[in-house]
């Protein structure tokens, strides 16, 4: 199963590659862009007997190491 | 007393604390490499500066799940003495022994440059030889060195008085000039509860002789020093 992670700073944190970007976007012309955030896309293939098996072990992943809780959100997709 | 300094893949200022405990303090000091085992002899362990696995994923992310980091995290609860420098500090919070993240600097560019610290509290074997308030020249080199931690753990730092050093101006103001960085509060360094864990981003290794322009960091090294003689070594075990 491959799984498609997304990881991004919490709300509140200060994000200012965000930042840089939108100020470059503005510059191009895209004034009306607003509130830009950066975050980490991971994918990885897993072997599991099943989604729910899955779906456990990249929840331990993210919680162990691809996100850290105090600064960063995650979410993912699992496509079979 | 014993100090051991980690070599993560990627340290780069390994070396530099070595040379300023060995020759500089005359320390007995050795290195430990990071697949080894934590040995029982050491007092102090130090996690220095560098890029420990090319800062992948983020900055100590990885060096967390190094093997020795089991023996350190042991060492920590039952009281060892662990000082984390720049790298070392990011590592300390990733692996959860200090509070709080390190994020990328808001300027979002490597700063490296010398920067004035006050000293906020001195009942710690990491600050003993400092006076409350005294000030301290030390550089700072990192690009992810912005403190920060959510609301109701940064209270526990003020309540806990866990907020050991912050960056302050040439007169002891937490000015946003001074703070190189954008770190909540100012904050240069942390403690943890029990105060035998502290971390802190600028290098005291770097400012412990004349040479350098400064000796205000060994006042840190000499602070372990002074806990450990008087106390002995297993005074810091639970």
């Amino acid at each position: 199963m491959r799984v498609k992670i997304f990881v991004r700073l919490k709300e509140g944190v200060l994000d200012p590659q965000g930042k840089a970007v939108e100020r470059s976007l503005h510059t191009l012309g895209y004034e009306e862009v607003g509130d830009v955030r950066v975050g980490k896309y991971i994918e990885l293939e897993i072997a599991a007997p099943s989604r729910q098996a899955a779906e456990k072990r990249a929840r331990e992943m993210c919680d162990k190491l691809l996100a850290n809780p105090v600064i960063e959100d995650y979410r993912f997709e699992i496509q079979e | 007393m014993r100090w051991g300094v980690i070599v993560f893949p990627g340290s780069c200022d390994d070396q530099d604390v070595y040379d300023c405990l060995k020759h500089v303090l005359k320390q007995k000091v050795e290195f430990l490499w990071h697949k080894d085992r934590l040995g029982r002899d050491i007092d102090c362990v130090v996690l220095p500066g560098g890029f420990s696995y090319g800062d992948y994923l983020r900055c100590g992310a990885m060096a967390r799940f190094s093997p020795i980091m089991q023996g350190v995290v042991e060492f920590a609860r039952n009281g060892g003495l662990v000082l984390g420098i720049c790298n070392g500090f990011q590592i300390l919070c990733e692996a959860g022994l200090l509070p709080g993240a390190l994020t990328r600097n808001a300027s979002l560019q490597f700063v490296c440059r010398q920067v004035h610290l006050r000293v906020e509290e001195i009942d710690t074997p990491f600050t003993s030889a400092a006076k409350k308030g005294q000030l301290l020249k030390l550089p700072v080199k990192h690009g992810e060195g912005c403190y920060y931690a959510d609301p109701a753990t940064l209270e526990r730092l003020q309540k806990n008085r866990q907020i050991l050093v912050r960056y302050v101006d040439g007169k002891g103001r937490p000015t946003a000039a001074a703070n190189p960085n954008g770190s909540l509060e100012n904050i240069a360094g942390v403690c943890n509860e029990a105060r035998n864990v502290f971390g802190l981003m600028p290098h005291p290794e770097d400012a412990s002789e004349k040479l350098l322009g400064s000796e205000d960091g060994a006042k840190i090294f000499s602070s372990v020093i002074a806990a450990c003689g008087t106390r002995g070594k297993r005074a810091w075990v639970a």
